[in-house]
């Protein structure tokens, strides 16, 4: 299964002809408890880049950005009523959405060695 | 670590923002609120002198007492807010650390000859907040007293005071002291460190004000909901700076008020958040103990009894909320 990662602190994960998409574990460590989550309708259409989702902790507000163009197919609805899933588990049960994606995806995105590097180079 | 008041301040320690609030309220925890100013005042007419610049009562405190004051401008605006105490010989000042700078000149100012403000930076200051807290360090005194006396052989002067709603402890420390101290009190059962960030969400439930955020300059004790500070006869004299305009606002009624505010579902509205229907919120998170969003801010005078429906507009979406009683939480203080 190929999982990359973007310089935003988020992963995304193949998944059929989807890219399953959550926070990393450095993210939600930074973050701290998180108590909200605002998810994107199923069926938008977004660019690689947008705020589609936000994340508060009781520290902070967070944007999650679309990492690759096209269309959310799913959203994790458990996140609503058990935000603290992203909190135990960032990189399974905590995932955020599932993006159908519309054309070749970006070229900055890292695999794990690089993700490790650039969250050192960031700390 | 974050900066805060120039200083750099660390927001949590290993149990996190939410496991050390939740701490603070079922057993104690520590914070480090070095970052405080501290200072006397000494001499004949001193509690007289610093009356010029606030309502609080300061000459009416008894010795062992300490009081929550405002200090004004000439408009009535919150220059800050602090606590002073009588310790006998002498008044006990501590303002806050982003208005030191501010605080001490503008006393320093008013000072008659004989009355001498002197600034205490080589005193640290540790609260241990908690209702554990009185078990640990069994003491006499009632909330809001305060007296010299010894922890762990230390010289200290500790208050039954706190900023987080709950029983326990100020304790001003010699800064050579203070390490040792604070290994001390962690080192007690229960005990845990606490960062900023549990000592906001933990005022914010208490619905204590945080200067910058909830009171300013521009802000007067009547709007803040801080009238119960000005002493009984201080508002017969009216002889402090800025009275004019606090009895105006007494008389009229402020145009806008502080209020304890609950946002609808789990979404915290932060500080900023504007209301619709003209107001802001001054401080917002969420409330771990409360488990859901609490915010306080102001709002019209019309908008301001409890239980109006209010609308905040959060990340441009409206996120309905209502005016709510403060404190969220309720007080457990050993009066």
């Amino acid at each position: 299964m190929t999982t990359k990662f973007t310089k935003d602190h988020e992963w995304l994960r193949q998944d059929g002809e989807a890219w399953t998409v959550g926070i990393t574990d450095h993210a939600q460590n930074a973050l701290g408890d998180v108590v909200f989550v605002d998810l994107p309708e199923p069926g938008r259409v977004v660019e690689a880049g947008e705020a589609i989702a936000v994340v508060e902790s009781v520290k902070a507000a967070s944007d999650v950005y679309a990492p690759i163009a096209g269309k959310v197919v799913e959203v994790n609805a458990a996140l609503v009523d058990d935000p603290a899933l992203i909190n135990q588990s960032p990189t399974d049960a905590g995932w955020f959405f599932r993006i159908a994606p519309s054309g070749a995806l970006p070229d900055d995105l890292m695999d794990s060695d690089a993700y490790a590097r650039h969250v050192e180079s960031a700390t | 670590m974050v900066p805060f008041a120039g200083y750099a301040m660390p927001v949590q320690y290993t149990l996190g923002i939410m496991g050390e609030h939740l701490h603070c309220r079922s057993a104690a925890a520590l914070f480090d609120v070095s970052h405080m100013g501290q200072a006397e005042l000494l001499g004949d007419g001193a509690a007289a002198a610093l009356e010029r610049l606030t309502p609080a009562d300061v000459q009416g405190l008894k010795p062992g007492r300490q009081r929550y004051g405002l200090l004004l401008n000439a408009a009535g605006g919150i220059v800050d807010d602090f606590m002073v105490a009588n310790l006998g010989d002498r008044l006990f000042l501590v303002v806050n650390a982003s208005r030191k700078q501010v605080d001490l000149p503008l006393i320093e100012s008013v000072l008659p000859a004989g009355v001498t403000l002197r600034p205490l930076p080589d005193r640290a200051l540790l609260a241990l907040q908690g209702p554990a807290v009185a078990a640990l360090i069994p003491t006499a005194m009632s909330f809001m007293g305060i007296q010299p006396m010894e922890i762990a052989g230390l010289p200290v002067i500790a208050s039954r005071s706190g900023y987080t709603g709950e029983d326990g402890l100020e304790i001003s420390v010699a800064a050579e002291d203070a390490e040792r101290l604070a290994r001390h009190l962690l080192s007690l059962p229960g005990v845990q460190p606490a960062g900023l960030g549990a000592r906001d969400s933990l005022r914010l439930e208490a619905g204590l004000c945080l200067y910058g955020n909830d009171l300013d300059e521009t802000t007067n004790p009547v709007e803040a909901a801080l009238t119960w500070s000005i002493g009984k006869r201080r508002k017969l004299a009216w002889d402090f700076t800025g009275a004019e305009a606090v009895r105006e606002a007494l008389d009229h009624g402020p145009e806008r008020i502080r209020v304890g505010i609950r946002p609808e579902g789990r979404q915290p509205a932060r500080g900023g958040t504007p209301i619709h229907g003209g107001g802001t919120v001054t401080s917002g998170g969420f409330g771990p103990s409360v488990n859901g969003p609490v915010a306080m801010g102001y709002v019209p005078r019309a908008l301001a009894a409890d239980g109006t429906a209010l609308t905040l507009e959060v990340r441009g979406k409206p996120l309905p909320a209502r005016v709510a009683p403060l404190p969220f939480t309720p007080h457990r203080y050993a009066r």
